[in-house]
């Protein structure tokens, strides 16, 4: 028997998916229960946060709006969670552009998130407001206020109830320009929203629904990871022509910190960042589940006692590429593309459901323009298809264990090992 | 005068639904005869043609001169022909897909651009070619347009219900969305201190959507200058006023809003409110005001509804020939020796000659270009690499 064909026969025997998380969660319970509030623990210590002004200063794709304001020095940082630097680039915009407005139900004494924190204080109650409970009153009030040249940047509280006001955001906002031949447009309008699971946010606070406005041309969607991230793309966002849905992971809103530039920059819409180089396999994914996946690495290099026995060698050493896709809408086939060409192998990781999500899109592509540099189908590691319940939803999202179980799934249950199996042992 | 009030009085007793106001186009009363066209000269309002629910009622003494009266029924005559014309394209299967026209509402959109400002916004639904020419668009942009074709104000790329100028913020082919939209224009005004307004329109029949009622709520709540506009044309589609609304004085349902139902068939009237409207948004900063404009569409719904189903051929035969808006203010005309009948016989043929004219150039108009299905969609230079079109030929790259 090959070592190939030993692992299969062992994967179905000891490295069943199931086995393996059940096998994890019964430890993570014991051992470790996660606090209340949803912590991460893959968060906190994370190597993908930039923790140090150097780092900050050397975020790849930053773009500065202004001077240095910082003295001689060049220019300072300051340690910021996610929810102060989305804060931080609102007061900036509200600083710089006179037109521009935050509003939303309950921004004006700071939001259930404490993204607006003191904004309203600090620029007027005219400028930060709170509206009514009225998603698609929020959406087409700030729809008409961008078709005015306004810069309207608006709060769904949360993304779960976007969907009331989906229809003036995918009839209204994506189509105005089109529709009026370029006469009008509203590219001064921006979405915030948190999105993604919590711990135990259930049905209505824990759904990611960005598949959702990816057939809606004319919008762009965003998914920050981090603080500097979220503050340049946030910028980015507010400042494009185009109207921009900014859907922020509500679980590292205090649980990821980096460094944050205190100046004014933006990071790029519509481009992918490579995290982690590698040669052997890409691994795409957005907002949260990047700390997963970060985790999910860590794992099959170095994997515990209990794992060692299932991820072999070979797959320790396999170098995995990281990439964050950032934006939903456009989405940065050219880097996917490339990666893996050079890789031979994709896993998408998300957290909505797997049947018509953006994985589903981005694999359809992948398969087509990558079709003779795969090695193995493109696998996706999502949400279960059911609503968000509000028990088990550490299990209905994709974790660590699921990402190192697709990783491993892909790297040896290969179309091409399989067949040089088979022909080796004449059975095909 | 008196002779022709009763008898409109007794047309009124139709199953049309519950409404106070006259609908009459002719029941105004002279005051002071007119000297010259630029004179003023004064009219007096009939005292039914308004009904208020939490505010004053309009003065119903209106100053007009001879050269706006006669402006008002070129524009309305006008208006119809166009809409006369989009219904022969149609009919002629030049103009393809959606199509509503505003044939017998024309009081209503000539009515509003006589009593408003140039920098005041319009925003509107479904019936919504004559407020885009008089807000400073073309028949010609506006039939082409429905054509589908680059001389179209949207470039041939809107087609009916998506036809913008500068004030004028569009139709829309969503029932109801359009009105949060004029809400966030009006709070825009008054952020920059424009001595502007907004006028938000909607049918009865879009009234009772959800996001009206947010809109409301939030200029309230705000004090923005919107002016609500519900045309009551008594159906939505094809289900009458009453059978869709528990409460068809649609003039109420503003809550705190204070409102005016105002006789849509008559130009003065209409042309009164809106004055009234502006005043109290933007001169007196009096916040929201809800105008219902009682009127009544000779047409179906859209092109596909011979809109004799729900109701009965004598119904539309008897409003087209005792409360039509245009026959209305033709007697007035002749009545008070603004015009004679031969003067407006020359007004119609202009009417006619100006529509025909632009008809033949919308028709000689290019289709839009391929290349044109893939531009403003995104801010030129921001847009995505690539887009997809059904094969590979058809991707189009940036």
């Amino acid at each position: 028997m090959t070592t190939a064909r030993r692992l299969v026969h062992g994967l179905s025997r000891k490295g069943h998916p199931l086995a393996l998380s059940s096998q994890r969660r019964s430890n993570s319970t014991k051992v470790e229960p996660p606090p209340a509030g949803g912590h991460l623990p893959g968060v906190a210590n994370s190597k993908l946060l930039r923790t140090t002004r150097d780092t900050a200063l050397r975020t790849p794709g930053i773009s500065w709006k202004d001077e240095v304001s910082s003295g001689l020095g060049g220019r300072e940082t300051q340690k910021m969670n996610t929810y102060q630097a989305v804060r931080d680039a609102m007061a900036i915009a509200l600083t710089k552009d006179e037109t521009a407005v935050v509003f939303g139900e309950d921004v004006g004494f700071g939001g259930v998130f404490r993204c607006t924190m003191g904004l309203a204080e600090e620029f007027g109650k005219e400028r930060v407001f709170n509206t009514p409970l009225t998603e698609q009153g929020i959406a087409g009030f700030g729809i008409g206020m961008a078709a005015m040249g306004h810069t309207a940047i608006a709060e769904i509280q949360f993304a779960d109830y976007i969907f009331p006001a989906f229809d003036q955001l995918v009839n209204e906002a994506a189509k105005y320009r089109y529709r009026s031949g370029g006469s009008f447009d509203v590219g001064r309008l921006t979405i915030r929203t948190p999105t993604m699971a919590v711990g135990h946010g259930g049905l209505y606070h824990s759904q990611s629904p960005e598949g959702f406005f990816m057939g809606a041309a004319g919008l762009k969607v965003v998914i920050p990871r981090s603080p500097i991230q979220a503050k340049g793309l946030l910028l980015g966002s507010i400042r494009d022509p185009n109207p921009v849905i900014f859907m922020e992971p509500k679980i590292l809103y205090r649980s990821a910190v980096e460094q944050v530039p205190i100046d004014d920059f933006e990071l790029p819409l519509g481009k992918a960042e490579i995290l982690v180089p590698g040669s052997d396999l890409t691994l795409v994914t957005w907002g949260t589940p990047v700390y997963h996946c970060e985790t999910a690495l860590h794992v099959l290099n170095s994997p515990s006692k209990e794992l060692e026995s299932i991820i072999p060698a070979s797959v320790r050493s396999a170098k995995i590429e990281l990439i964050d896709l950032r934006s939903i809408l456009p989405w940065d086939m050219e880097t996917i593309v490339e990666s893996v060409n050079r890789t031979g192998r994709l896993v998408i990781v998300h957290e909505a459901g797997m049947t018509a999500g953006v994985g589903g899109e981005i694999a359809a592509e992948v398969q087509k323009r990558c079709f003779l540099k795969l090695n193995a189908p493109v696998r996706r590691v999502t949400g279960w298809d059911i609503p968000v319940g509000l028990q088990y939803e550490k299990f209905h999202i994709p974790d660590a264990i699921r990402v190192v179980d697709a990783v491993y799934a892909a790297d040896w249950l290969s179309i091409h090992d399989r067949i040089v199996t088979s022909v080796l042992h004449g059975t095909l | 005068m008196a002779s022709i009030a009763r008898n409109i009085r007794a047309a009124r007793r139709l199953p049309l639904g519950v409404r106070g106001v006259k609908t009459s186009a002719d029941t105004t009363e002279l005051r002071q005869s007119p000297s010259n066209d630029s004179q003023p000269f004064t009219l007096k309002l009939h005292e039914d043609s308004f009904q208020t629910y939490q505010c004053e009622t309009p003065d119903l003494e209106v100053q007009i001169t001879k050269g706006e009266l006669l402006q008002m029924y070129s524009e309305m005559q006008t208006m119809r022909r166009m809409e006369m014309a989009a219904d022969a394209l149609y009919k002629a299967k030049l103009i393809r897909g959606f199509c509503h026209l505003a044939i017998g509402q024309e009081a209503v959109s000539v009515g509003l651009e006589h009593g408003i400002q140039k920098d005041d916004r319009v925003i509107t639904g479904y019936r919504c070619h004559p407020f885009a020419v008089l807000r400073g668009g073309t028949i010609k942009g506006v039939l082409a347009e429905l054509l589908g074709r680059q001389a179209g104000m949207s470039h041939g790329k809107g087609g009916s219900m998506h036809i913008f100028t500068p004030s004028f913020f569009g139709g829309n082919g969503i029932v109801g969305a359009q009105v949060p939209v004029g809400a966030g224009a009006a709070f825009a005004q008054k952020y920059k201190g424009e001595k502007n307004c907004t006028f938000a329109l909607y049918g009865d029949g879009a009234s009772n959507q959800g996001q009206v009622f947010e809109a409301f709520n939030m200029a309230k709540l705000w004090n923005l200058p919107t002016i609500f506009v519900c045309e009551n044309n008594k159906y939505g589609m094809g289900t009458p006023a009453e059978r869709s609304s528990s409460n068809t004085a649609y003039f109420t349902r503003g809550d705190k809003i204070p409102g005016l139902q105002v006789n849509g068939m008559d130009i003065i009237a209409a042309r009164r409110a809106v004055e009234y409207a502006r005043k109290w948004a933007v001169d007196d900063d009096k916040g929201p005001l809800l105008l219902e404009f009682v009127t009544y569409r000779y047409g179906g719904h859209s092109m596909s509804d011979p809109g004799t189903t729900y109701r009965t051929r004598e119904e539309v035969q008897r409003m087209r020939s005792t409360q039509d808006p245009i026959r209305g203010l033709q007697r007035y005309l002749e009545e008070w020796g603004v015009a004679t009948e031969q003067e407006l016989k020359a007004l119609d043929k202009e009417a006619k000659v100006v529509v025909d004219k632009a008809v033949e150039e919308a028709k000689a108009s290019p289709e839009p270009l391929v290349k044109d299905l893939w531009s403003d969609i995104y801010f030129k230079g921001t847009e995505p690499p690539v887009m997809r079109g059904r094969e590979r030929e058809e991707v189009h790259r940036y």
